[in-house]
Order: C-alpha cells, then sequence, then structure tokens
C-alpha cells in the first residue's frame, strides 16, 4: 500500500515538474521573459545535451571511446545548410564558386533535412567504423579524432558544395524553442528506450567484459558499429539544430576541441548516466556564459585588476575542471540516474553509502 | 553420439606450441573432465573449442559440424556456452541483467522495434523476463535477481555465472575451473549442482578442474594433458593409476631423491 501511494506522489511531482519546465519555455518562447540572449544560451545547451546524450550512449553506454562527436555535427549541420537555404539566396552565398548544378536546385523543408543529415552522418559513421571499431581504448579515441577531422578538412575544400572556408549563411533560423527542446525531448527518450532495450542491455555488456559478451553470443562488431552509428545519427541531428541557430556554419566551427565541450559534460554528468549528462549540459553551457564576466576588464578601488582580460574566463573553467577530476571522478551522477529519493536524501543530508563521493557534488 | 569432437589440434603462439595433436571426444550427457599441471595448455583447449583462438590445424567438430575458425559469438549461437577461470560477470549490471544479455543472442527484432517497443518486442522482452525469472527461481538465485552482480558472495557468482552460460540455451557446457577458491563444503555442493543441472537441461558437460575429489567423482571420463600433451585418458580409476599421470602430478622419484 505504501509503495503503491509512493508511485502516485513521485508521478504527481513529476507532473508538476514537467509543467513548470513547459511553463517556463512557453513564457520564454513567447517574449514574456528572457531576452533573445538568454533563449539562445537555453537553445544551444539543448543541442549540446543531444550530441552529449548521443556521445554517451558511445563512450559511456558501450564503452568505446570515441572522440568524433564534432565531424558527425559537421555533417548535419551542413545537410541542413546546403539543402534549407532557399535557392534564390544561394547565388550571393556562393560568390566565388558557383554552387554544384547536383545540389543547386535542391531545397528542402527544415525537418527532413535535419534527419537526412543525421543518417548521412550515421552511413559516415557505419562507414568509419568499419575499420577503426576493431581498434581499442585511446587507439580508437585517436583514430576517431583524426576522422573528425578528415570530414572537416574535407568540407573546407568541397568548395562546390560547401562553399569552402567562407561557409554558408542565410540558413533559415528556427522560430520558436521548441524546435531545440522537442528535438531534445525526443533524442533522450528515443536513447533511454534503447539502453533499456535488449539491444541497450548488450551495449552494456560489451563496456563490461567484452570477451565474457562475445561468449555470450553477443556479435560485438555489430554492436559495436550500432551503437557507434546511432551515436553519430543524434550527433548529426544535433549539427543540423545548431546550424539552424546560429543561421550559419563555416568549417572552423567543428574543429576537434568542440569534442571536448562534450566529453566535458559527459564525464561532469556521470559516464553512464543520461540525467547526469543533460543536467551538465545545461550547467556547462549556461556556465561557460556566466563566466564571461572574467572576461571583461575589472577595476576595483581604481586599480585594474591585471588577470581580468580576454581569456581568463577559460582558465577558471580549466581549474574547475580539474577540481572535477579530482574530487568528483565520478561526475554529479556516476551511472545512476536522477530519482526522487535521490533529492530527497540530498536535502535530508543523507547519503547512500556508496554514493557518499558521487551524490556530494550535486 | 559425440557432440564435441576435437580432432588432431595443434595451437602454436610463435615457438611455443600450447597444444599438441589434441583429440577429445565427448559423449552426449556425460560430464568429462579435462585435468592437468598448470600451463599445461587447458584453458587454451578451452579457447580454441570455443573460438577465441583459431587452431594452427586440426578441426573442432560439435554434433559432426565443423565449427573450426568461427567466430566466439557464432559458436556460442550453435550452442556452446562457457565459464571463465576468473569469474567474467557483468559486474555492474543486476543479476538478472546478466541473464537477460545471454538471452541476447536470440533476440529477432531489430533495434528500432526494439526501441520503439513494437508489439512483438515487447512480447519478446517479456518472454525473456519470465523464461530468465525461470531459470534464476530453477537455481535458487531468483531472490537476488535486483542485486548488482559484483555484491554477490564469491559462491553466488559462480553460479550466477554458470545460470547464464545456461541462458543462452546452450546444450554444452564447458566450466573453466568452476571449484576454483572453494572450501570442501562449497565443492561438494558444485558436485550436487553440476548434477541436477545436467539431468535439468540435458546437458553435456566438459570442465577443466583441478580438484581431484570432485574429478574423480562426477566425471564419467579423464583427459589428462601435459605440456600442450593428452598423456592419458579414461575412467577416474584407468587415470589415478596411470604412471604418466603420477610422473606429471608428482615428478619422478629418483628426480625427488636427488
Amino acid at each position: 500500500m505504501m509503495k503503491i501511494e509512493k508511485k502516485e506522489n513521485n508521478l504527481l511531482k513529476n507532473a508538476v515538474l514537467i509543467l513548470i519546465f513547459a511553463a517556463i519555455i512557453v513564457l520564454l518562447d513567447l517574449d514574456i521573459i528572457g531576452d533573445n540572449y538568454v533563449r539562445r544560451v537555453l537553445n544551444l545547451a539543448a543541442i549540446y545535451a543531444i550530441v552529449s546524450v548521443s556521445m554517451n550512449l558511445v563512450n559511456g553506454f558501450t564503452g568505446l571511446f570515441s572522440l568524433g562527436q564534432a565531424g558527425f555535427m559537421a555533417i548535419g549541420a551542413y545537410t541542413v545548410a546546403v539543402f534549407t537555404v532557399p535557392v534564390e539566396a544561394r547565388k550571393a552565398i556562393f560568390y566565388i564558386v558557383p554552387q554544384s548544378p547536383l545540389v543547386a536546385n535542391i531545397e528542402l523543408p527544415f525537418f527532413v533535412a535535419l534527419i537526412l543529415g543525421g543518417l548521412l552522418a550515421a552511413l559516415v559513421a557505419i562507414l568509419i567504423g568499419m575499420p577503426v571499431l576493431r581498434l581499442k581504448s585511446d587507439y580508437l579515441a585517436i583514430a576517431t579524432l583524426g576522422f573528425s577531422e578528415i570530414i572537416r578538412i574535407v568540407f573546407t575544400n568541397m568548395k562546390t558544395i560547401t562553399n569552402g572556408a567562407l561557409g554558408i549563411k542565410s540558413i533559415p533560423q528556427m522560430p520558436t524553442m521548441w524546435v531545440f527542446f522537442g528535438a531534445m525531448i525526443i533524442s533522450v527518450i528515443l536513447i533511454v528506450l534503447l539502453i533499456n532495450s535488449s539491444y541497450g542491455r548488450a551495449f552494456k555488456a560489451i563496456r563490461e567484459d567484452d570477451i565474457a559478451a562475445e561468449a555470450m553470443g553477443i556479435n560485438l562488431f555489430k554492436h559495436k558499429v550500432l551503437s557507434f552509428a546511432i551515436g553519430a545519427f543524434f550527433a548529426g541531428i544535433g549539427g543540423g539544430l545548431l546550424a539552424s541557430l546560429l543561421g550559419t556554419v563555416d568549417p572552423k566551427q567543428f574543429y576537434f576541441t568542440m569534442t571536448y565541450n562534450f566529453l566535458l559534460i559527459i564525464v561532469l554528468g556521470g559516464m553512464g548516466s543520461i540525467s547526469g549528462t543533460v543536467i551538465a549540459s545545461f550547467v556547462v553551457t549556461v556556465g561557460l556564459e556566466v563566466l564571461r564576466f572574467f572576461d571583461d576588464s575589472l577595476v576595483l578601488f581604481g586599480y585594474e585588476v591585471p588577470i581580468f582580460r580576454a581569456g581568463f574566463r577559460m582558465v577558471i573553467f580549466s581549474i574547475l575542471l580539474m577540481i572535477l577530476v579530482l574530487f568528483f571522478r565520478n561526475g554529479l551522477m556516476g551511472q545512476k540516474e536522477l530519482s526522487w529519493k535521490m533529492v530527497g536524501d540530498f536535502f535530508n543530508g543523507k547519503k547512500s553509502p556508496k554514493n557518499n563521493r558521487k551524490g556530494g557534488a550535486a | 553420439m559425440s557432440v564435441l569432437k576435437v580432432d588432431s589440434v595443434v595451437m602454436q603462439f610463435g615457438g611455443v606450441v600450447a597444444v599438441n595433436n589434441l583429440n577429445i571426444e565427448v559423449e552426449k550427457g556425460h560430464i568429462q573432465a579435462l585435468i592437468g599441471p598448470n600451463g599445461a595448455g587447458k584453458t587454451t583447449a578451452f579457447n580454441v573449442i570455443t573460438g577465441v583462438y583459431t587452431p594452427t590445424k586440426g578441426n573442432v567438430y560439435l554434433n559432426n559440424e565443423k565449427i573450426t575458425g568461427l567466430t566466439p559469438d557464432k559458436i556460442a549461437m550453435k550452442g556452446i556456452a562457457r565459464t571463465f577461470q576468473n569469474i567474467r560477470l557483468f559486474k555492474n549490471l543486476t543479476v538478472l541483467d546478466n541473464i537477460l544479455i545471454a538471452n541476447h543472442l536470440h533476440v529477432k527484432s531489430n533495434f528500432i522495434s526494439s526501441t520503439l517497443r513494437l508489439p512483438w518486442s515487447k512480447a519478446e522482452e517479456r518472454h525473456m523476463r519470465e523464461k530468465s525469472e525461470m531459470l534464476l527461481n530453477k537455481l535458487g538465485l531468483l531472490h537476488l535477481k535486483n542485486e548488482i552482480a559484483h555484491s554477490l558472495p564469491y559462491g553466488e557468482q559462480r553460479k550466477l555465472e554458470i545460470a547464464r552460460a545456461l541462458a543462452t540455451d546452450a546444450k554444452l557446457l564447458l566450466l573453466d575451473e568452476p571449484a576454483a577458491g572453494m572450501n570442501p563444503h562449497e565443492t561438494m555442493a558444485l558436485s550436487n549442482f553440476i548434477y541436477t543441472i545436467r539431468d535439468e537441461f540435458e546437458l553435456t558437460i566438459f570442465m577443466i578442474e583441478h580438484h581431484m575429489d570432485l574429478v574423480m567423482e562426477i566425471s564419467d571420463k579423464i583427459y589428462v594433458l601435459d605440456f600442450g600433451q593428452l598423456i592419458a585418458e579414461g575412467t577416474a580409476d584407468e587415470v589415478k593409476n596411470n604412471p604418466r599421470v603420477i610422473e606429471a602430478y608428482l615428478g619422478v622419484e629418483e628426480d625427488a631423491e636427488n
């Protein structure tokens, strides 16, 4: 009896929480609270959440140390850019080298281009994955990092399709936050469902012990490629959304350092925790903005503090990162998911016995 | 009829011959054992049978079908399951998840219908869970189903590893030192357990073991390996009195005196 009551109670709490979030987004969306800057940062955080959760599927749940996320995002971003810019606007963009007739007259609706971008990213992931996923740990990381750079350089040089280093401008921007948050919610739900399916369990088995997994009849190669391709699909979706959010793409955005943002997010959130990753996406994206005042010069009592200058923000950020790695190695959530019990325990000052190092970080 | 046939298998790593010209036949319904001193090549032989290594020469047959060169997952699908010398459970997952993972090889739904919880995938998942719980119940592990595997006591972990192998629906079970680290009491319980599962699941069991009491008690036939060579085979009594076996285990007497 107690248990059922508790369940209903949690259901009610969840419903209230979802309503509050939905209300906040509606208010933001209708321009009643916040401004364009706030909306932009939150949309970016939603995109980062999609890409980080997909990266966590590959790195945290399947145990493949892949660093190719930026490359797959570039594929999604360029697909959206190439196919959604209105045909009449393209002449002005491709003013040095005309666009290849192959794609010059094709204009797709945003959502079609978005899905296509995801699928192309997955396709490339399968092709890359065939040779690369035979490698393990560090070698896999180096190889995927390399491929991510190759993708970026290919885009820089495919001038007739991608406009090279000049990038593509005037990408139609989505008018509502619901596009980004909707995509985030759907992506996260799909990945959670996948992780809790038989395939998700097989992924976790590979992470835990690949020799035992193979002896239990799990085809390692097939499942690794599957996880890698699904991760790339959602990274592609994230990239497509980023193109729409910014309204412009150019190859420099997808420099391999971008992948480290996502790596930071999944380490901070906890490898193997979806809710941790989503929370960390917002903490990191918003945190990077909040720390921006370190980049401005600061005058105290008529004395200009010398270290406050452009770039200091990243120094602070790196220090925070080091503290995190030193003291909270499992991230906010470890491999656990957020639950009401966890929140309750935290506020009551209780610490579950195994959680005292992880939970404390929240 | 022999379920498993290892036919003149040679396994060479560079210049080292780990297993030399090995011939083994395991009869259906039997419990057979592979024994030998440390480093004799027993686990290598297991790894050849389960596809971890492809033999340099020779072949392995399962029910007269050649399985040499197949990958471990394909061999698991054909019906050979194994446990490991140093327990290899999926440590951070629950007991039930460990069993469910061993069921994955029978999953027919693809990842999309599985993710979207389409009706047939849901039915498949439900069937899988019922089957797994039934198995845990039979082996007396059901009350532990939500425990994390590495939190179980050692003996239960060994048992869970056997349960996981059974969950693949294998008919041939390879046990790599199932009694390692067990006290005499636990070893006794294990021998009863092996009999029970053999009868209950109509298994054929082939095992590597160091506890001679256990091996002598339950094996229908024993193979003795030393330096990669088969030096004896036969029933417990035949092997026990074989001078070459005594020599391999205890050394030659003259050596001892010097």
